[in-house]
């Protein structure tokens, strides 16, 4: 009773915290894309348009729902929920934090300490399929079927890739519990460069091809013909509307935040820090501290009116954030969470940056992208890694 | 709580595979043969077996069951249409498979009747460190020969479905 | 809702036979499915849904016994209905291509 009382409070804690993300993720997404090409973005509803995805979210809720003629209504229905389904149960098993003593309760940070924690995730990935596939050929609409059936084979064919991609860091940590290839990258070599995979394990070509491969998992720019507004409608989704079409896109955005959060975990060493330790326990204060800095700077002298109300409001959220990473108890705790999803955020960013700026695959390219380079490259990544594994570890 | 999540998930098995054989359209069938796949992968957690459940999230339910729901789209296959040419098969079928239904319960409730009960938790052998060890060191005969069989399958489809219609 | 039933309910565990009579209702209705539907899909279904049930039965004995090798069988079966399923769905694509049905009652051209 006691681990599931725990587990329901992690839940209670990670839950809402997911469903602000992926409402914020847009916001950042909207902005970021803007920034890239030297427009201002959502700037009118609340400072900032930090409010914007609350006003998104209520022109959703109240769209009208409307329902196309001769689709087949059980799953038109169930497929939106069932491709958001997938994609929320991933977030399951992804390791926050390693086992912290929080007020005397000692608890992994993360939700469930699978011990075929990635093959959970692979196997949503196929699952995830189905989504696509069922809203596509229940829409009685040709331009949603073949965008359903393109997504779903794209889905397939990259995550053979992925998969391999994903078995060379295995390799070197001998296990598929996520919590596990984490502590494995533990420590620094030389005394300043961290022993992640990408780094000292030399991943980087595997890391490449995962990132590759997760673009195409999540159909985001460049492989997001299957939902193209210029060549397709808008693909699998075209007769969809309110709800059931952000449940569509919430689903895509959490997909993102799993592959993102997987890379962190395999790649990029999990919640451990880039520099050595005695430095790293400052570091999420400097940045805060440093943000706080900036905002109240610019709210003293603003180059928009609002600015000189709204900055020094965030600029002291940003100095409590930095005050309450030195607090000796949770201190160490967030200085965890804030590694880990300072690396996300930063996978995050990259997927935002390369969709601002890379044209979109053809459909042929896309398949021979897959089939006649990635598998090539990801298998010979796994050849020679076995090979490194078995010729030098001890 | 073994027993509540048992009857639970065999409960939905059996429900999805009673649907599976009475729907007509067979999407439908699909669909509810991927609801037994996943309850099955239930049933194998409280086995011990994750490494099989999760094989068989990947492999069965992620993979031949979106196999198969591709072909029906491609296919377009509509709703079965009913037919009168099985009438005796019907009369005869169900009866003598309800009849071995009854007598593979018996033969399975005598002969087991002192066999421990399954516990959850009891069987830890069987995640992917253990079932890999068995795998390569006993089994790597069968390993490869299935691999050649993969190869062998791969050839095959790919000749089968490219041939072009006369 | 726990005071529905009494204590010692959740500590019972399953028998054993309970997972074996599952896979046998499975399996027998994998064969109802088989016999008495038409649409050659549904039929190859019926098969994967036979295979599962015989799945069942092996991690059932494995853990019964304490070894791992059932599940390894039953890893084995997972491969080869894949590769099944490939070449079976190839068959019918082609089948669908020269006669353009997929009602089995229509695929009589070696009767008589």
């Amino acid at each position: 009773m006691d681990y599931l009382l725990v587990s329901l409070i992690k839940m209670a804690i990670i839950a809402p915290a997911l469903l602000a993300t992926l409402a914020y993720i847009v916001w950042v997404e909207r902005k970021v894309i803007a920034h890239v090409q030297l427009r201002v973005g959502p700037y009118f509803v609340g400072p900032h348009g930090l409010l914007q995805p609350i006003a998104d979210a209520i022109k959703l809720l109240t769209k009208e729902d409307f329902i196309p003629s001769g689709v087949n209504h059980f799953f038109y229905w169930a497929a939106p929920w069932l491709g958001l389904m997938f994609a929320v149960t991933g977030i399951a098993v992804i390791p926050l934090g390693p086992v912290v003593n929080i007020f005397g309760v000692e608890t992994n940070l993360g939700l469930a300490d699978l011990n075929i924690g990635l093959l959970w995730i692979l196997g949503l990935a196929g699952m995830g399929v189905y989504g696509i596939a069922l809203a596509g050929w229940s829409s009685n609409n040709k331009y949603a079927l073949l965008g359903a059936m393109r997504s779903a084979a794209q889905m397939i064919s990259y995550e053979l890739p992925m998969a391999l991609a994903l078995a060379a860091p295995l390799l070197m940590s001998n296990s598929l519990n996520l919590r596990e290839v984490v502590n494995t990258q533990a420590g620094f070599v030389l005394g300043f460069v961290p022993n992640w995979n990408l780094f000292t394990g030399f991943q980087i070509v595997g890391f490449v091809v995962y990132m590759i491969c997760a673009f195409a998992e999540t159909n985001r720019i460049p492989f997001d013909l299957p939902e193209a507004e210029n060549e397709l409608v808008a693909g699998f989704h075209s007769e969809y509307s309110s709800m059931k079409f952000a449940a569509f896109f919430m689903a895509e955005y959490c997909n993102m935040v799993i592959v993102c959060s997987v890379a962190t975990a395999l790649y990029l060493g999990g919640w451990h820090p880039i520099v050595p330790p005695t430095i790293a326990q400052f570091v999420p204060s400097l940045v805060f501290g440093g943000a706080a800095a900036l905002l109240f700077f610019h709210g003293m002298n603003p180059g928009r009116p609002t600015d000189r109300y709204s900055f020094p409001v965030f600029g002291a959220i940003m100095g409590g954030l930095a005050v309450l990473f030195l607090l000796p108890g949770i201190g160490p705790i967030l200085n965890h969470l804030f590694w880990f999803l300072g690396k996300v955020g930063f996978l995050l960013f990259f997927f935002i940056w390369v969709r601002a700026t890379l044209p979109r695959f053809r459909y042929d390219q896309l398949m021979k992208i897959a089939w006649l380079f990635l598998f090539p490259v990801a298998l010979l990544n796994l050849v020679l890694t076995a090979a490194g594994v078995t010729l030098f570890s001890k | 709580m073994d027993l509540v999540l048992f009857l639970t998930f065999a409960l939905i098995a059996v429900a999805c595979g009673l649907n599976m054989a009475l729907q007509r359209h067979p999407v439908s069938s699909a669909l509810s043969l991927i609801g037994v796949m996943v309850s099955l992968a239930v049933l194998y957690v409280l086995l011990g077996a994750e490494f099989i459940a999760a094989a068989q999230l990947v492999v069965y339910s992620g993979a031949i069951m979106v196999l198969f729901l591709f072909v029906i789209m491609l296919l377009n296959a509509g709703a079965e249409k009913l037919t009168k040419k099985a009438g005796t098969a019907h009369f005869l079928g169900l009866p003598l498979l309800l009849i071995l239904l009854g007598l593979s319960s018996w033969v399975i409730t005598t002969a087991t009747s002192h066999a421990k009960p399954v516990k959850f938790g009891a069987f830890t052998a069987g995640g992917p460190r253990e079932v890999g060890w068995e795998l390569f060191t006993h089994y790597v005969l069968p390993f490869e020969v299935t691999s050649i069989l993969i190869l062998i399958a791969i050839a095959g489809a790919y000749r089968l479905a490219n041939k072009e219609m006369d | 809702m726990y005071s529905l039933f009494p204590p010692e309910f959740f500590q019972l565990s399953v028998p054993l036979a309970a997972y074996l009579i599952l896979s046998a209702i499975l399996f027998t209705i994998g064969v109802a499915t088989f016999l008495f539907r038409r649409s050659i899909i549904t039929v190859f279904m019926a098969i994967e849904l036979m295979l599962n049930a015989v799945n069942l039965t092996f991690v059932t004995f494995s853990n019964h016994f304490g070894k791992v090798d059932g599940q390894i069988f039953s890893f084995f079966v997972m491969v080869v209905a894949a590769a099944e399923a490939a070449v079976g769905l190839a068959i019918i694509l082609m089948v669908f291509r020269n006669r353009a049905t997929l009602q089995i009652d229509d695929f009589d051209t070696l009767k008589n």
